[in-house]
């Protein structure tokens, strides 16, 4: 066996200089753009000397503020690709007609729909919810920190990671060409022996192994490290979503890291699990797929529903409507959701009673969605509403979100669902609750929460005109799906023959078009906030008149975010304490009890990674090399027992008069 | 919670006597550090949860898969229930002796703990050793993963379990470096807690693979 042992082989498996896109000129250009902008980007930091700061700051933090800031930026930058794949799909799509081909051509089409599904679910939406539930959730139940902050930071970076192995996909040999769910056997060693599956594997697998953590570590927090008087009916509705959102992460992605492991044995060893002969069975993956997909995608609304709660309460000035209705809504769609899987694929031919059982699961759904909408109505009822940002958006999801679930509650009909199965309305119906719920839910969340991270408001003229184009672009970009869907069109087309479809295109482009400006506004808008900071400044730490407790410390707050920690009372318990005339402390100072960093999380992180490289190349020396390093990196870790350390009196006592100064001289 | 706030009646200043509509004094902070439970022992729970799911996929390809021979053998013809029976008594054995191993660290007697791991350690050895040798048995014959969806299925499940005590052993040995040169700090009881959980979590799964694959696989 070893008489055939190549050295290049063994080294760099099946990479070679083909494997980089030089022939497509526009790889090639993204390519030279991405370098030069790395370069800017690591000039300007070795410039202004700020490799120290990141590194002991950021990169080796353990606080849950900066990795929840963390995991923003990856899902904002994320965010612009996902999109820039979005907006390369509605051009082709609006162009390639009447014998027109289009710019791209089929095989780096299918990429680039796979890419933009797998990077807007798991490392958009994934990154930017984690990232709120990390910063916002010790600070509304009264903590210092997670349970488990080393594991925290681990989290992080492999959700990292595994977002950097999809980028490398893209100028190192190709991504999956199969969609986002890559379906056997389409996904399998036969139909695509090429990297692109085994990139989509180890980049979810990695960043999945990052996930299931930080839902573990969540959990835990949530659970045990809640402040005093904290109940569970008196968590703030926030902090229930995030609750329920990480059982649905602990239940729901080993599922996805099992059926993964199965397919990749499928790629790799030859197993036939989800082969066409030898007794393999395809639907067995489409189906485990969609016991994770489908909590999936309540993962990532739950903690939008809970953002919208808080920017109700706060902006119309009244506890919410219906707070115990709200949590029980919240479980119920949180059980709810593993009954419904099968409503992915009505058309496999379960059969009618199967068909039955799954569409009347799906359509009761709709009722605690419903219950909650109506409570953030009636909140919104004889309220003094104050159309800030926040609140705007949350308008906007409110309308939104019920088109599209109307559409929703239409699909999970079995006979509708067999004429819109596969066709741009299902296109159209789940970017209707995933843009007009996620996606607004977080944009929401962004302008609800900035100040609290950084001490100033977001610009509202450019957010006004981000949030203008980006609600009349989602409508044009997607209410033509809609009507192409109702015609039969189906999705992942690379071209089209009935020129008559082409205007809905066209209106589709513009949308994107029209979105395309909205994300530029938001961008200027940080911009221009950044350098508007001092007009925009908010002193007090509770700009909003918020009503929990993470507007009762300073903005941002300091590393051990409470000088004392709080007691409960109420469950809108900063208000409560607000009307009882709370008066901040400001001295008795005591010496905090804080975790340490540690760089361990991104050393182990980056060795899963580079095995993951191995493995999507067949690098085999790579692969044991980087997988023996990542096993001794985390024994090495846990001889580390010296992982706290305390805040002197003094420090604390330093940083809350600097606030006890701040806020004579400014309120 | 509320022995908290009764413990501590000054917390507010007393020069700003804060005012509720009932008018009774309201506390909004503790004056001293609160110390959270330690999440740990749940955390871990947790994570053997959803361990217990990626088992539970296996299950579920095997009860599906588990007759798609492919014209290839069966259970009945491959599966040697006495080398299973063998197999079961080692890892049954060495969770005993891991209980042991938890009743001397209650009784802080750190020499009998690190005794009774080694002695667990050595029949997961066993039990992989064992398992390892009905693998290459298996290939041998012909019948590898690659041959049928059913042996796909086994071989995935068991092989799955078979990990897991491989990375249980090394987590072992680790622990026993550790506790011998720490001693039986709070750190490494809640440390052997954890592995403890884990070798019974997956001595629970082994019941389930000896029943569910070997024995029905026979019938």
């Amino acid at each position: 066996m070893f008489a055939n042992l190549d050295l290049t082989k063994l080294i760099f498996g099946r990479l070679t200089w083909e494997a980089i896109p030089y022939h497509e000129p526009i790889l090639l250009v993204t390519f030279i753009a991405v370098c030069l902008g790395g370069i800017a980007v690591l000039a300007g930091i070795t410039y202004m000397k700020w490799w120290g700061p990141l590194w002991r700051d950021w990169i080796t933090s353990i606080d849950h503020k900066k990795i929840g800031v963390m995991y923003m930026i990856l899902g904002l930058i994320m965010l612009l690709r996902g999109f820039a794949d979005a907006i390369m799909m509605r051009a082709q799509q609006a162009i390639a007609f009447n014998g027109s081909e289009g710019y791209l051509p089929p095989h780096h089409y299918d990429q680039v729909f796979t890419a933009h599904g797998v990077i807007m679910i798991f490392f958009v939406a994934m990154p930017l919810v984690t990232g709120f539930m990390n910063y916002i959730v010790p600070l509304q139940i009264g903590a210092r920190d997670v349970a488990f902050p080393f594991l925290n930071n681990f989290s992080f970076w492999m959700t990292t990671f595994g977002a950097l192995l999809v980028m490398a996909s893209l100028f190192v040999g190709e991504f999956a060409k199969t969609g986002w769910l890559a379906y056997p056997p389409l996904s399998g060693i036969l139909a695509s022996p090429d990297v692109g599956v085994d990139y989509y594997i180890w980049a979810l697998q990695i960043a999945g192994v990052g996930t299931l953590l930080s839902g573990v570590n969540l959990i835990a927090t949530i659970v045990k490290m809640r402040a005093p008087g904290m109940g569970m009916m008196k968590m703030p509705i926030f902090t229930w979503t995030a609750l329920c959102t990480n059982v649905l992460i602990v239940a729901a992605f080993p599922v996805l890291t099992a059926v993964l492991v199965l397919l990749s044995l499928d790629r790799y060893v030859g197993t036939n699990f989800f082969t066409n002969d030898l007794g393999g069975n395809a639907m067995m993956y489409v189906n485990l797929i969609w016991i994770w997909g489908h909590p999936e995608v309540y993962i990532l609304i739950l903690p939008c529903f809970g953002i919208f709660s808080e920017v109700v309460a706060t902006f119309c000035g009244k506890r919410l409507f219906g707070y115990t209705s709200m949590v029980y809504a919240t479980v119920v769609i949180t059980i709810l959701s593993y009954l419904v899987w099968l409503h992915h694929f009505f058309t496999m031919g379960s059969g009618a009673s199967v068909n039955s059982f799954f569409g009347i699961t799906t359509m009761i759904i709709s009722i605690p969605t419903g219950a909650k909408i109506f409570n953030w109505l009636f909140t919104m009822y004889k309220g003094r509403i104050k159309f800030e940002l926040p609140m705007m958006w949350t308008i906007a999801f409110m309308i939104t979100f019920v088109i599209g679930g109307m559409t929703g509650v239409l699909l999970a009909v079995p006979p509708a669902d067999f004429v819109l199965h596969n066709s741009l309305f299902l296109i159209a119906h789940f970017h209707n609750v995933i843009i007009g719920g996620v996606l607004f839910g977080l944009f929401a969340g962004i302008y609800y929460w900035f100040p609290k991270a950084f001490g100033y408001k977001l610009d509202p003229f450019w957010g006004k005109m981000s949030f203008w184009f980006w609600v009349v672009g989602f409508y044009f970009a997607f209410m033509p799906l809609y009507v192409l869907g109702l015609m039969g069109v189906t999705r992942r087309m690379n071209r089209f023959d009935d020129p008559s479809l082409q205007i809905w295109f066209i209106i589709a482009a513009l949308g994107a078009a029209m979105i395309a400006v909205g994300i530029a506004s938001m961008l200027i808008q940080f911009a221009v906030s950044y350098m508007r900071r001092e007009q925009l400044r908010d002193h007090t730490g509770d700009p909003w008149g918020g009503r929990t407790l993470e507007w009762s410390t300073s903005s941002p707050p300091p590393d051990y975010n409470f000088a004392f920690t709080p007691i409960v009372h109420d469950n809108d318990s900063w208000y409560d304490m607000k009307r009882r005339h709370y008066v901040r402390p400001t001295e008795g100072f005591i010496p905090i009890h804080m975790p340490k960093n540690t760089a361990a999380g991104f050393v182990i992180a980056a060795l899963a990674a580079a095995t993951g490289f191995g493995l999507i190349w067949h690098m085999w020396l790579l692969v044991v090399v980087g997988f023996v390093a990542t096993i001794v990196a985390t024994i090495v870790h846990t001889f580390n027992y010296k992982r706290d350390f305390h805040i002197p009196k003094e420090e604390v006592t330093r940083v809350e008069d600097a606030r006890t100064r701040l806020l004579a001289a400014h309120v | 919670m509320s022995e908290l706030t009764l413990k501590h009646p000054g917390a507010m200043g007393a020069e700003n006597p804060p005012v509720s509509k009932d008018g009774s004094a309201g506390h909004f902070y503790m004056t001293r550090e609160h110390h959270p439970e330690n999440g740990t022992l749940l955390g871990f729970w947790l994570y053997l949860m959803s361990d217990c799911l990626v088992f539970a996929v296996l299950f579920a390809c095997y009860g599906v898969l588990g007759r798609n021979y492919a014209a290839g053998p069966g259970g009945a013809e491959l599966f040697e229930l006495p080398l299973v029976a063998l197999n079961t008594a080692l890892l049954l054995i060495s969770s005993i002796t891991y209980g042991f191993a938890m009743l001397e660290m209650q009784k802080r007697r750190k020499g009998a703990v690190l005794m009774w791991l080694a002695i667990t350690g050595v029949f997961g050895a066993g039990f992989l050793g064992v398992e390892l040798y009905e693998f290459a048995h298996l290939i041998h014959e012909g019948a590898g993963p690659q041959r049928s969806a059913f042996l796909s299925s086994f071989f995935a499940l068991v092989g799955t379990h078979g990990l897991h005590v491989t990375f249980g052993i090394l987590w072992l040995i680790t622990l026993m470096v550790q506790v011998s040169k720490h001693g039986l700090v709070a750190a490494n009881r809640r440390r052997l807690m954890c592995l403890s959980m884990f070798w019974h979590f997956l001595d629970v799964v082994w019941i389930g693979v000896f029943t569910f694959v070997y024995l029905m696989g026979v019938l």
